[in-house]
């Protein structure tokens, strides 16, 4: 059975339905990634996925476990799933170390001692080991990223929400970020990733999603999507992003 | 005999905090978290503290429970009284602070799985009282002088010494009255130094705005 399997997810804010009935599942190891332009609901795919926003209709199970459900035990559940945002979200008042700490000892209960260690291989796996020290402000925001990168990680979770990760960041500094992506990937880790960054979904994705106007347009692989979209819209999108954002990698 | 005065407006003082912080916190948590029942129960408290002028709920406070029999000390009702009322300024900074913190914050910590209650406990709170300080420091300055009314209810704080002396030597009212002024300027820089040396040892590194920054979770 598939980690995360999402059914049918429909969302209404107002009377504006953002989602309408999305439907799509993801291999445990696989990376996903989420195209589409923007207002098609995408972060709020994300967010019904770990209960942010509960969903008006539809079901998503994790590990064979009903997120939707309606005694699910909610905040185990999103223990098990990381989630980065557009705008890092780093806990303002706690040092780099602290805020990836700061979810297995309060969540996890796991003992302080240990969670600092644990917390120190996971920002020495994003590279900034020496930055433990650091106050988010104090730090760029590539690195601001890659910590909380460090502080999905550190919750040992089944699978990483990415909701466009480098959006908020200065061009120079996205190279360091997509590249903490692709090695974790490559790791192994199960990954669905909302992005405009075209080179990171066609060398890394498994498959991807091209999503509009609150529905799943197409998916496939990166082959067939770049080179054989079955659908014009995919094929326009793909053009205006190229345009946009230059060599689609 | 004015110095052992002052002492009961710093013990006044020192309760007065002690009372509007707590309650002060609480409300504050309540108008922003509390839903839509004891959101309006906040406001309506806050409003109503607010409103009453500090000398009537003195008296309120005072001769309201003799009324039912129960008789109770100047101290306790001047406690209640002007620490309730600081409590209802008190939450107003408070809740300003609370709804400062960027709402990423709270969704940060939920989608780790923490609960509601930790997240506003570990994450929102340490935020919201460091950007209180600067707040409070001006509530400090309005508490302090309002020990001094607690004399309308017979509480022999620093005025109502002043008064005594006053009766029998006319001649040192003056005198009194400025020395009076002193204390209460040297109470006040005392109380905002002190707040400000929090406020800067509190500091984040690197954030401006939010004052702050503890080392440990």
């Amino acid at each position: 059975m598939s980690l995360l399997i999402v059914e049918n997810i429909h969302k209404k804010y107002g009377t504006e339905e953002v989602l309408k009935g999305v439907s799509f599942s993801l291999e445990r190891g696989d990376t996903k990634v989420v195209i589409g332009p923007s207002g098609t609901g995408k972060s709020t795919l994300l967010r019904c996925i770990n209960h942010l926003s509960s969903p008006d209709a539809g079901r998503v199970w994790l590990d064979e476990v009903e997120v939707t459900a309606a005694k699910a035990k909610i905040n185990e559940l999103r223990a098990q799933m990381g989630f980065v945002f557009q705008s890092f979200n780093l806990f303002s008042h706690l040092t780099a170390l602290s805020n990836v700490r700061i979810g297995p000892v309060k969540v996890k209960r796991m003992k302080k001692e240990a969670a600092t260690k644990l917390a120190m291989e996971e920002l020495d796996r994003v590279g900034l080991a020496e930055k433990a020290d650091c106050y988010p402000a104090q730090l760029s925001g590539g690195q601001q990223q890659r910590v909380s990168i460090a502080r999905a990680l550190a919750m040992s979770p089944k699978l990483i929400l990415f909701d466009e990760p480098t959006s908020a960041l200065d061009p120079e500094l996205i190279g360091e970020v997509l590249t903490v992506m692709i090695d974790l990937a490559k790791s192994g880790m199960t990954m669905l990733v909302v992005t405009h960054e075209m080179g990171f979904a066609r060398s890394v994705a498994d498959e991807i999603i091209f999503m509009e106007h609150g529905v799943i347009v197409e998916q496939g692989t990166p082959e067939q999507l770049f080179s054989s979209p079955k659908s014009p819209r995919t094929g326009e999108f793909l053009h205006k992003i190229n345009e946009l954002y230059g060599e689609t990698g | 005999m004015l110095l052992g005065g002052v002492l009961i407006n710093l013990e006044l003082l020192f309760a007065l905090l002690i009372v509007g912080l707590m309650v002060g916190t609480l409300v504050a948590l309540l108008q922003v978290y509390g839903g839509r029942f004891f959101g309006t129960l906040a406001s309506a408290y806050a409003w109503i503290f607010r409103s009453i002028p500090a000398i009537v709920l003195l008296f309120l406070f005072y001769f309201g429970p003799s009324e039912f029999g129960a008789n109770i000390p100047p101290f306790v009702a001047a406690t209640l009284a002007l620490g309730l009322r600081s409590s209802a300024y008190q939450s107003q900074i408070f809740r300003g602070a609370l709804q400062a913190i960027p709402h990423g914050q709270i969704l940060a910590a939920r989608s780790m799985g923490m609960s509601r209650i930790n997240a506003i406990y570990l994450i929102v709170i340490p935020q919201a009282l460091r950007i209180s300080i600067a707040g409070w420091s001006n509530e400090f300055s309005s508490v302090v002088k309002d020990t001094t009314l607690a004399y309308v209810v017979g509480l022999t704080e620093v005025l109502r010494r002043v008064r005594i002396i006053t009766d029998r030597h006319y001649d040192l009212a003056m005198l009194a009255y400025l020395t009076v002024a002193l204390i209460f300027l040297v109470l006040t820089y005392a109380g905002n130094h002190a707040l400000g040396w929090l406020e800067k040892r509190l500091r984040i590194p690197g954030l401006q705005m939010v004052g702050g920054g503890t080392r440990e979770i």
